[in-house]
């Protein structure tokens, strides 16, 4: 057998008050996909930037093939000339340069000094060819979706060099047939040599394409299996250092919810955006969990910005308790309304500023010019990270260092901290582990029992199952219907989007 | 004054030996205004290795005299001297760390506020008197609160290009950077005006009574940067503004939906800019006892972006610290006050400046500070042995 194209041993990495990594192992194989898995701050994107030197280890060794000699990446850069390449979950590619430009940029062919376009843009066609995809390449990036997007990013790794490829959680904003058309790919690139680090919160796509899996848990290792000897209720337990049926019990207890008494909390009448999602009827009750469906870009999200004031609704009327707010988030807020962006990163966080200020700025704004007290805004910061079990050094922590799925629960924290009778949940479990997605559905299921109307967006079906009584669906930017009772199934909902004769 | 919105916890301090001292001394290692602190007093300190070099001794740069009923002394010069700088970084600090933006209009406006306010205060009298105003034609404090109200139309203006049309601040500003110095030179009428009232140089040097005796050993200026400083820190230790503009500066999609009017708090920034730029106009104009156009706040805008760099601040928007720019401001008129006492000449000057801002610059960059913390690593791993070697 041939030599590992990676042997980590030992690796160890210190975080101000955190052990990122405890003295972890990590084999890659040629021809191999192997799986990444643990929960948020498990370690597995800590591990990931070790390996490509975007962040330093304090002891350990990493051999790269049959090389005796350890060797330490210092940047992206160099991991990058040494083979090893990271497409992430947001792509860094420049949206309004072409895809030829975006695959050669740094390294464009030339001609007496100049840049040869033709000859890079032919290459271009060549090396997406390679990989199977058929788009003109001399069209700016942005205008492509994101699974495109994300099909380029691999190309260019792939073309500079790699023989290991890292996807980061590269599927999480993929559909169904997107996401096929990844795993073709990455099983052509594993027929190819290459080695395959696949980092994902699916568990199904994990058996579907991975040949290893390594578990990680607070910085330490857990273990490294076959796929074949690891059953799903193994993997989860794993991840999660509990048993299976701590997790189902949390799953059961979101039952469905239902309750439509006396005025809705939110009434939407032909709501729409101009050049956004075309005009909807919307009532959201007391203590309701509503879902909405539908692929990415169907509207799901439109929705939710038109009735939280995000976008600037221009027709229609929406009702919040019977009174009409202005379109403007303050406004929003103040009549109740509280919104969990999909984009964490861009409408989210503020990544500079600490724990407690990304968790009290929401109400602050509220309260307007008088600023809460250090006490005041300190509690509010205990007390949520408290209840969301946020895992932080301390309050004072800039959340830029918080993992992921904590940073999600900073900004449920933030939303939940202004008490609001109204709260939109957009993709609130993206890129998330299995534990905090079921903390967050359950949460999320007990405040519409406290009284709070939720309205509920999720790419996961099952999920939203799970949490909703009533699911609105969107198709191409409409609102098709709704499903409520006995009508909610995975196989009617999926019915709804795809659409058909019956509606239209 | 404390550092308000951006205070650092510091780390918690661990267990072990070294007790109270230590965590104090980690304290201030992991501070924000360490670095900033660190580099005035290198500057303070260049003075006095010169100097000694030179002459065998110290020299009088520490010593602090009351002489004909006021203080002088270098500390004292720098701390006058400073006072527009100072004053103009508050404002500068806020336009950075809102919209990323340099407003490079304060030093026209500086003059514009000024010319104006002097305008006023003669109103219909200057050409005939040769360009000197003898005595007031409006009240005096008319005067200052017009030369006020200019900048912060000025203010307006600059705030109105850039949050509402979306021009970036460098080109929005540079229309007032060029047109507000030939604005002012309308109002001057292309001449030097001058004031002749004896009142109208207190705020610039030092508060006299009828006989033209100092009754205030300290001179104006700094107390009024030291109030517009102690009024900028209440502000916003007492309101939500420095937490809002340091979180549209760091992300703005994310502040508008939590509800914050990043184009109200960007407007806001540039305004007090404006305001900053007029105070230190009138500190600047009383001075010299009238208006300058061509000179006065000449380049004074490039030592305000300075000021906010050498405090630690980055250029691209977002947590900012005003403790840090006012010590830059300081630093920067420092290093002009300690080379003007070692005998440097005017026209050289620049140069000389320019070395010790390379040093300082490179020593705060982002590729130099993983060094710093390297150092302070190996320090704080050595120092256990050190307190062991002691004890043996």
């Amino acid at each position: 057998m041939a030599d590992p194209l990676i042997r980590m041993r030992g690796i160890t990495k210190n975080f101000p008050g955190v052990l990122a990594l405890d003295d972890v192992d990590f084999t890659l194989w040629p021809g191999e996909i192997h799986a990444l898995m643990g929960e948020n701050g498990a370690g597995k994107s800590t591990l990931v930037k070790v390996l490509t030197g975007a962040e330093a280890f304090e002891t350990g060794a990493i051999y790269l093939g049959g090389a005796a000699k350890p060797v330490i990446n210092h940047s992206p850069q160099e991991a990058q000339g040494r083979g090893i390449s990271t497409v992430y979950q947001e792509v860094n590619l420049c949206g309004n340069l072409t895809v030829a430009e975006n695959l050669f940029v740094g390294r464009q062919p030339r001609r007496a000094g100049f840049v040869n376009w033709r000859e890079m843009n032919r290459r271009a066609r060549q090396v997406m060819e390679g990989i199977g995809v058929d788009i003109d390449v001399g069209k700016p990036l942005e205008g492509y979706s994101i699974a495109v997007q994300q099909m380029v990013a691999i190309a260019r790794a792939i073309d500079i060099s790699a023989t290991v490829l890292i996807l980061d959680e590269p599927t999480s904003s993929l559909n169904d047939q997107e996401v096929a058309k990844l795993f073709d790919l990455m099983r052509r690139l594993k027929a190819d040599g290459l080695g395959i680090i696949f980092i994902t919160h699916f568990l199904e796509q994990v058996y579907e394409v991975c040949d290893k899996i390594t578990v990680l848990r607070n910085g330490r290792l857990v273990g490294e299996y076959a796929v074949e000897t690891l059953s799903r209720t193994d993997l989860v337990a794993a991840m999660l250092g509990r048993a299976f049926d701590d997790l189902a019990a949390i799953q059961h207890k979101a039952a469905p919810v239902t309750g439509e008494s006396g005025t809705p909390v939110i009434a939407a009448r032909g709501l729409g955006v101009r050049g956004g999602v075309k005009p909807f009827d919307l009532d959201i009750y007391e203590g309701e969990v509503v879902g909405l469906a539908g692929l990415l870009g169907s509207g799901r999200t439109e929705v939710a910005r038109a009735i939280y004031g995000a976008d600037t609704a221009d027709q229609g009327t929406l009702d919040v308790k019977g009174a009409r707010p202005k379109h403007h988030p303050i406004d929003s807020m103040r009549a109740g309304m509280a919104f969990c962006p999909e984009s964490r990163k861009d409408e989210g966080c503020l990544q500079d500023l600490s724990v407690r200020e990304n968790i009290i700025l929401a109400e602050q704004s509220k309260r307007g010019m008088r600023l809460m007290s250090r006490s005041e805004q300190e509690k509010i910061a205990d007390e949520y990270i408290r209840l969301l079990q946020i895992k932080t050094a301390s309050m004072e922590t800039p959340i830029k260092q918080l993992s992921g799925g904590n940073q999600q629960k900073v900004i449920v924290a933030r939303w939940l901290a202004t008490h609001p009778d109204f709260l939109i949940l957009d993709e609130p479990t993206r890129g998330i582990d299995v534990g905090t997605k079921a903390e967050i559905q359950k949460l999320c299921v007990r405040l519409a029992d406290d009284g709070m109307a939720i309205l509920f967006i999720s790419s996961e079906i099952d999920e939203m199952l799970r949490t909703c009584g009533r699911i609105g669906v969107m198709r191409d930017l409409h609102k098709v219907g709704e499903l409520a009772g006995d009508e909610l199934s995975s196989s009617a909902i999926m019915a709804k989007i795809a659409g058909g004769e019956a509606d239209e | 004054m404390s550092d308000v919105v951006t205070r650092d916890a510091g780390p918690a301090a661990g267990p072990g030996p070294g007790g109270a001292a230590r965590r104090v001394f980690r304290r201030i290692l992991h501070s924000r205004l360490t670095f900033p602190l660190v580099c005035l007093l290198l500057v303070l300190l260049l003075n006095v290795i010169v100097t000694t070099a030179t002459t065998g001794s110290p020299g009088p740069f520490f010593q602090i005299a009351l002489t004909n009923g006021t203080l002088n002394g270098p500390l004292i010069t720098i701390l006058n001297r400073s006072s527009e700088l100072v004053i103009l970084a508050l404002g500068m600090t806020m336009t950075v760390s809102c919209s990323a933006g340099t407003d490079i209009s304060v030093g026209a406006v500086m003059a514009f506020s000024g010319s104006v306010s002097i305008w006023l205060l003669g109103f219909g009298t200057l050409p005939q008197n040769d360009y000197h105003v003898k005595a007031y034609v409006v009240p005096y404090v008319v005067g200052l609160l017009v030369a006020v109200l200019v900048g912060a139309l000025c203010g307006v203006w600059n705030g109105f290009l850039v949050s509402r049309l979306r021009i970036q601040p460098m080109v929005a500003t540079l229309i007032l950077f060029t047109g507000g110095r030939g604005l002012a030179k309308v109002f001057a009428d292309g001449q030097i005006d001058k004031v002749d009232v004896a009142s109208y140089k207190w705020l610039g040097n030092f508060i006299q009574d009828s006989s033209g005796k100092n009754i205030v050993p300290v001179p104006t200026a700094i107390f009024i940067a030291g109030g517009m400083v102690l009024v900028t820190a209440l502000v916003l230790r007492y309101t939500p503004l420095g937490m809002n503009i340091q979180a549209v500066g760091i992300n703005n999609k994310a502040s508008r939906i939590l509800g914050l009017k990043s184009a109200r708090l960007i407007l806001l920034a540039y305004v007090f800019c404006g305001v900053c730029a007029a105070i230190a106009g009138i500190i600047a104009t009383s001075r010299i006892g009238g208006i300058d156009a061509n000179n006065c706040g000449k380049l004074i805008e490039l030592d305000a972006i300075l000021a906010v760099a050498l405090g630690g601040n980055s250029l691209a928007g977002g947590k900012f610290s005003l403790s840090g720019s006012v010590i830059g401001a300081i630093t920067i008129q420092a290093l002009t006050t300690v080379l003007y006492s070692i005998n440097v000449s005017a026209d050289q000057l620049p140069f000389y400046k320019a070395i010790v801002v390379v040093i300082i610059v490179v020593l705060q960059s982002p590729e130099t500070r993983p060094m710093w913390e390297r150092f302070k690593a190996r320090w704080r791993r050595t120092a256990p042995s050190v307190t062991a070697g002691d004890a043996a």
